[in-house]
């Protein structure tokens, strides 16, 4: 019988990533092929196969391509590492983006471009140590008489508050041209990704996602609860701190090409296990989910509005709701 | 008992010394610094024809503001905490500034607001409506306001403000150019109309703080010993929660964010004088004010020959301490 809910289990959730994976197939093909000019599939597909001559691909090649390719992968990156922190802190609100994790990438990287002039490869590395740096911190600072999942979320709140005046001071700082190219970075942008920043990221995010896809199996009996987990063999610490680092690397790198996109780490884990169900840790699917938010949310910040939107202000209003909703429950249940 | 007194006597005469030293350093220093006589020439009204003397009295405003402010936000921060028996309670931490701006954003772009009146106006609206939404949300379920609940629901309400006030403000480069001045709190900005016009509410807020003390001082013996000692809880909760939201509103609205004056100065000052209300208010203001006057003259010192806001300096100096805070207060009670 259990055995028989496992099997129904494991089919739902493979049926489950099957579905989204055709979703965002579609999205993807959508993204390729609409836009001020719209082109066919068939010349879309001669382009990327190297078919250089047609006037499509520029736009192609150098526009769209890239946009896709950063949309789909940030994503899949956001959604995986918010995921990872959400489980592993065993509280939906523990997403990076609320705990300030996000903000030490951030700050690094504002840095790096408003008074750095870096590469986006400096960039990318400062704001992972950044990034790691801040994480570790937090953990460190909330460790004090017991590791409590309460104070690390309010330390990574006051974190943030530190780490956000730091952002707005620099922001300050920097002239004005800069300043509003900063501003949209900091909301989340798909606009401007060059191709050689999103041969890192995909370069970065392949083999990191499949690590974490397959950890996830010692994460599904941390969830039990850390004594559980202890008691079946597992350590515990050793395995939050990978899966920390490896989420960590994700954001740093994913932040630095199109900026902190608000919400998606937040919502795509609690999205993904309710349409694939609570039985396992849901990595695959809350990649793929966070992938789906980006890539539509950008459709619709594109086209949807006179004004063309960046990603990360359509996410940020989809996610406030649900985040109301989910305190209201939160709050109702007590602590 | 007598030696706490000579120490309340002690803290007392310091906080007002400290006060005083940091107002008259704050009227000196600047991009032009002038000499303390030209200072107190100002004060006294004298010489005005003097250019020095006119700088010193162009600040005056910035003082009494920052005075005023650093005060309300204190007090604000207190009632809070009293209210809640909750640590951390402060206004950046329940995303009250967030409300403020998103509002006063839309007067920008939508009714193309130019006028002080009206930013004050729209900003303390905002500001009102959001801490109450905050303090509800935080508010469901049996447990109450507990600070975890209180701090997320704050972030939740920024995060979701946020990206409003981030849909009305990126496709307008004028608002975006106008309003980044005043996402960042600073008591530089503000002209003596602006002050005269915001003085009701202040003195309406420390009024009701006062008045209330003494209930709350009773409060803090439980509600089952305040209600058997006549005193009606839930009214004494809603007034005190009014007047931390009246003062801190109406701080926001001239001077836009300042973080966690309102945290800090409360932890800081019940070290000293106990945590009697009736004490804890008058201490309050004089710390507060200090710390307001001084974190704003830090600003100017290290941004020199510009600034740096004195929102970002309380945070810098603040949050360290809200995480010193928490570090402090027992798992059970998060």
């Amino acid at each position: 019988m259990i055995y028989d809910g496992f099997k129904k289990r494991k089919k739902r959730y493979i049926l489950t990533s099957i579905v989204l994976l055709i979703v965002l197939l579609a999205l993807v093909i959508f993204s390729m092929c609409y836009g001020n000019t719209v082109y066919s599939i068939k010349t879309v597909v001669e382009t990327l196969m190297g078919d250089t001559t047609s006037r499509a691909s520029f736009t192609i090649i150098n526009l769209r391509l890239p946009r896709m390719i950063a949309g789909v992968f940030c994503g899949f990156a956001f959604g995986i590492a918010g995921n990872t922190f959400q489980k592993l802190l065993g509280n939906p609100l523990a997403s990076p983006d609320i705990i300030g994790v996000t903000s030490g990438s951030s700050v690094a990287a504002v840095f790096g471009i408003l008074f750095l002039n870096l590469s986006s490869v400096s960039v990318s590395i400062l704001s992972v140590i950044s990034g790691l740096l801040v994480a570790t911190i937090i953990f460190l600072l909330s460790k004090k008489g017991g590791y409590s999942n309460s104070r690390l979320i309010l330390i990574g709140i006051g974190m943030q508050a530190f780490l956000n005046a730091m952002i707005s001071w620099m922001i300050l700082k920097a002239s004005e041209y800069d300043v509003s190219g900063a501003l949209r970075w900091l909301s989340g942008s798909l606009n401007g990704v060059g191709i050689e920043d999103v041969i890192i990221l995909v370069l970065v995010v392949i083999p990191i996602s499949i690590v974490i896809i397959s950890l996830r199996d010692g994460l599904d009996v941390l969830q039990l609860g850390s004594s559980h987990a202890l008691t079946l063999g597992l350590n515990v610490n050793i395995n939050r701190v990978l899966m920390i680092i490896l989420s960590q690397l994700l954001i740093a790198f994913s932040t630095v090409t199109t900026g902190p996109i608000a919400s998606v780490a937040f919502l795509s884990g609690p999205i993904a296990s309710k349409i694939s169900g609570r039985g396992s840790s849901n990595m695959l699917t809350s990649g793929l989910t966070g992938a789906i938010l980006v890539m539509g949310a950008d459709l619709i910040g594109q086209y949807a509005f006179s004004v063309r939107y960046p990603v990360g202000v359509i996410t940020g209003i989809l996610g406030a709701p649900y985040l109301i909703f989910l305190l209201m429950r939160y709050s109702k249940k007590g602590v | 008992m007598k030696r706490s007194q000579n120490k309340r006597w002690i803290f007392g005469v310091m906080g007002m010394g400290v006060l005083l030293v940091s107002i008259f350093l704050s009227l000196s220093y600047g991009s032009e610094s002038v000499g303390i006589d030209k200072v107190i020439d100002a004060i006294r009204g004298i010489n005005l024809q003097d250019y020095d003397t006119s700088i010193v009295r162009s600040r005056i405003p910035r003082v009494i503001f920052g005075v005023i402010a650093g005060a309300a936000l204190s007090v604000s921060g207190l009632m809070m905490q009293s209210v809640t028996r909750n640590p951390i309670a402060d206004p950046s931490i329940l995303g009250i500034n967030t409300g403020a701006s998103l509002f006063v954003v839309c007067g920008m772009s939508f009714f193309n607001i130019t006028e002080g009146n009206q930013y004050i106006l729209l900003a303390f609206i905002g500001a009102f409506i959001t801490a109450i939404m905050v303090y509800g949300l935080a508010s469901l379920g049996s447990s109450g306001p507990t600070p975890i609940k209180l701090a997320l629901s704050g972030t939740a309400a920024s995060i979701s403000l946020q990206s409003l006030v981030n849909t009305v403000m990126l496709p307008n480069s004028r608002v975006m150019d106008q309003f980044r001045f005043w996402q960042i709190g600073s008591i530089g900005g503000a002209t003596t109309e602006d002050i005269i016009l915001i003085l009701p509410y202040f003195v309406l807020g420390f009024i009701l703080a006062l008045i209330l003390s003494s209930h709350l001082n009773t409060l803090a013996l439980g509600d089952e010993t305040a209600t058997s000692l006549g005193i009606n809880v839930t009214r004494v909760r809603i007034l005190a929660s009014l007047s931390g939201v009246i003062l801190c509103a109406s701080t926001t609205a001239l001077a836009g964010p300042i973080a966690f004056i309102g945290l800090m100065v409360p932890h800081m000052v019940r070290v000293f004088v106990g945590s009697d209300l009736k004490k804890l208010i008058p201490a309050s203001v004089v710390c507060g004010a200090s710390l307001l006057i001084i974190a704003d003259l830090i600003g100017r010192v290290l941004g020199s020959p510009g600034e740096i806001e004195s929102g970002i300096i309380t945070a810098i100096i603040g949050a360290p301490i809200f995480i010193f805070i928490v570090r402090k207060v027992k798992v059970s009670s998060l």
